[in-house]
């Protein structure tokens, strides 16, 4: 409905004129979608400014919703800019760049879903003048507005953001996580919330590098057993216990270590491995302390976890055989510290973690360089960050909307997002890598 | 008038016992005059009145017996339920903390006669936290007052094999709210028997 957009006495608002610029040249795009060999491409991208960027209405079934799902993963990216103008039909001919200059776009992203079940995607250098750059993303034959179809949507947006950023996105990923003591997933948007049908109560949800796993902790009478489940096929392996606690499971980056909490005095890191044939290997000596929740270094060399060795719990890493142990998180003079739950950034610079500050927990990050902790959080109670894929974004545990529910923060800009809603209560998020082609 | 009202009284008494004996339909029995044979003494009808009067006895024995009995089964049940629950009775800890507290060596202590007088019984100790720190933390502290609990009953000299030790960390709290009371009966060890305690015997 074009006509709203008319505000004073006739003069149309830019994306008429757009519109109406766009319509009068019918010029085939295709000629447009080649890039010189040899020639490298990308914008110049300067992360403080966050450029402009136009989605254009997009052609074929379905394209309103592939065109809200692309700008909205543009914008939870917070690397781009996506100016909110109407769309207008989908464009057809030569692009008139001047006009999306002057709404403020560096770059034109343009869609249109294919009769042969693809999303075919163009970015434009509104600068340059021409296409930055093509590719098809397959739908595999999935239904329409399907999680898998929606999956194939944020692949393509992570690769957009990937030509005009140089950094890929982090759309086509889910987070899982702990509802009512039971297992489920969401997608990085919020879409797709799903339950995982295991028994009993399920904690501590961990990755597998390649997403096809999940390693958690089920609760039971008898204690809390580890669990590997194949999430192709559904069909779950429990990982021989070591006594009644068994807890906190964490995969090495290669994905051929499961490292997990365990014992009967007090809790030490073993290492299996996790699809069987070995024994566990005990990587710390606590002496009879707390020790839980590890997170590898992506280089798979060391590993961060909790110790409650100095009589409360503090982050400690050492070498990934257990040797070299060191305290991370200096305690602080004053108030009796809590450090908790840490998570190693995918990049290996920084570790986030969990720390009493006055009457609540908050979400912090330390410098792996220089060990300068910051703090991210400061409203209400906020705790157990699991670091999204491109090393930026954290998801989190926070109270501020009441109860505990899951919240995106871009540690960059400080932009914050609800990610779960409704009943119940929402915590222990692990947020997966990055879901490749199926 | 005093004298009058007694005879009158008298009167009435006299009348009323004669009206007594008229009115019973029993058989005038006439003064004999000849003299009276015994009737045979009948052996099987003595036998049988007094096997059932031994019987009736027997029965109101049996009864007071069973009666005894059951009361004294109701005194056990309730003295067996009193120790189950002192045996079950947690033990509580401060924030953040494993250490066995002074106030609540009584209650461990008290566990002990229950463990000599049934040498086969294996118990569980659970550990639990209160809702305050991290959720994973919890659960290996939850694994720390469950073996701070089984250290102290071994050092007391139960064997080591009679105690199995689990966390549940913040996962089942006693009182699901979020105060100081509720954290402090939320951060627990509790007792649960698991085996060799049925039939469960009362300590001397």
């Amino acid at each position: 409905m074009p006509f709203r957009s008319i505000r004073w006495y006739g003069v149309p608002c830019p994306c008429l004129l757009l519109v109406a610029a766009l319509s009068l040249c019918p010029v085939p795009a295709v000629a447009q979608d080649t890039i010189p060999a040899g020639v490298r491409v990308g914008l110049t991208y300067d992360p403080s400014t966050r450029p402009g960027v136009f989605v254009t209405a997009v052609a074929g079934e379905h394209g309103d919703s592939v065109r809200a799902i692309l700008a909205r993963d543009l914008d939870f990216g917070d690397r781009l800019t996506v100016i909110s103008a109407e769309a207008g039909p989908p464009p057809s001919g030569r692009f008139n760049y001047e006009l999306y200059l002057k709404l403020g776009a560096s770059a034109i992203v343009q869609a249109s879903v294919t009769r042969q079940g693809s999303l075919h995607v163009a970015v434009h250098d509104v600068a340059a003048k021409r296409v930055l750059n093509v590719a098809d993303f397959a739908f595999n034959g999935s239904a329409p507005l399907s999680a898998a179809w929606r999956m194939a949507v944020h692949r393509a947006s992570d690769e957009v953001e990937r030509w005009i950023t140089s950094t890929r996105g982090i759309a086509a990923s889910r987070i899982a996580f702990v509802r009512d003591q039971r297992l489920w997933f969401v997608d990085s948007d919020g879409a797709n919330l799903t339950p995982v049908g295991v028994g009993g109560i399920a904690l501590s949800p961990a990755w597998h590098p390649t997403g096809r796993y999940i390693a958690y902790a089920s609760m039971a009478d008898d204690g809390t057993h580890i669990n590997v489940r194949d999430l192709g096929t559904g069909q779950t392996r429990r990982i021989p216990s070591l006594g009644g606690t068994n807890i906190t499971p964490a995969f090495s980056p290669d994905g051929s270590t499961l490292l997990f909490s365990a014992g009967d005095d007090g809790t030490d890191l073993y290492a299996v491995a996790p699809f069987g044939g070995e024994a566990p290997r005990r990587v710390t000596f606590g002496r009879g302390t707390p020790t839980s929740s590890p997170t590898f270094s992506p280089d798979g060399r060391k590993i961060a976890y909790i110790s409650g060795r100095l009589g409360h719990p503090e982050v400690y890493i050492t070498d990934a055989d257990g040797t070299n142990a060191e305290l991370l998180t200096e305690s602080p003079s004053g108030d009796r510290p809590y450090r908790a739950s840490p998570d190693w950034s995918p990049d290996g610079r920084s570790v986030a973690f969990t720390s009493q500050e006055g009457p609540n927990l908050q979400v912090m990050v330390i410098s792996m360089r220089d060990r300068k902790i910051r703090q991210l959080t400061g409203d209400a109670r906020n705790e157990d960050p699991s670091w999204a894929p491109d090393g930026r974004h954290v998801v989190f545990t926070s109270t501020r909307s009441g109860a505990k529910q899951l919240w995106v923060l871009d540690t960059e800009s400080g932009r914050t997002r609800q990610l779960t809603r409704g009943a119940g209560v929402a915590r222990m998020a692990a947020w997966s890598p990055r879901m490749e082609q199926p | 008038m005093h004298a009058r009202i007694r005879s009158l009284a008298l009167a009435a008494l006299a009348v009323s016992a004669m009206t007594t004996t008229a009115c019973k339909k029993k058989p005038v029995v006439a003064p004999a005059p000849t003299p009276v044979v015994a009737p045979p003494f009948n052996q099987d009808s003595a036998n049988a009145a007094e096997a059932a009067r031994r019987a009736a006895a027997e029965t109101a024995a049996k009864a007071a017996a069973d009666r005894a009995a059951a009361e004294a089964a109701a005194r056990l049940a309730a003295a067996v339920a009193a120790a189950k629950a002192e045996f079950a009775m947690p033990v509580y800890f401060d924030y953040d903390m494993s250490n066995i507290r002074d106030d609540q060596r009584a209650t461990l202590e008290a566990k002990l006669p229950i463990f000599a007088a049934n040498p086969d019984m294996r118990i569980r100790v659970a550990g639990h936290t209160d809702n305050r720190g991290s959720d994973e933390y919890n659960l290996a502290l939850g694994q720390r007052r469950a073996a701070e609990v089984k250290r102290y009953l071994v050092t007391r000299g139960i064997a080591e094999d009679r105690i199995d030790v689990v966390s549940f960390g913040e996962e089942r709290p006693a009182v699901a709210q979020d105060n100081e009371d509720a954290w402090g009966k939320n951060r627990r060890g509790e007792f649960e028997i698991i085996a060799g305690a049925n039939p469960f015997k009362l300590p001397r």
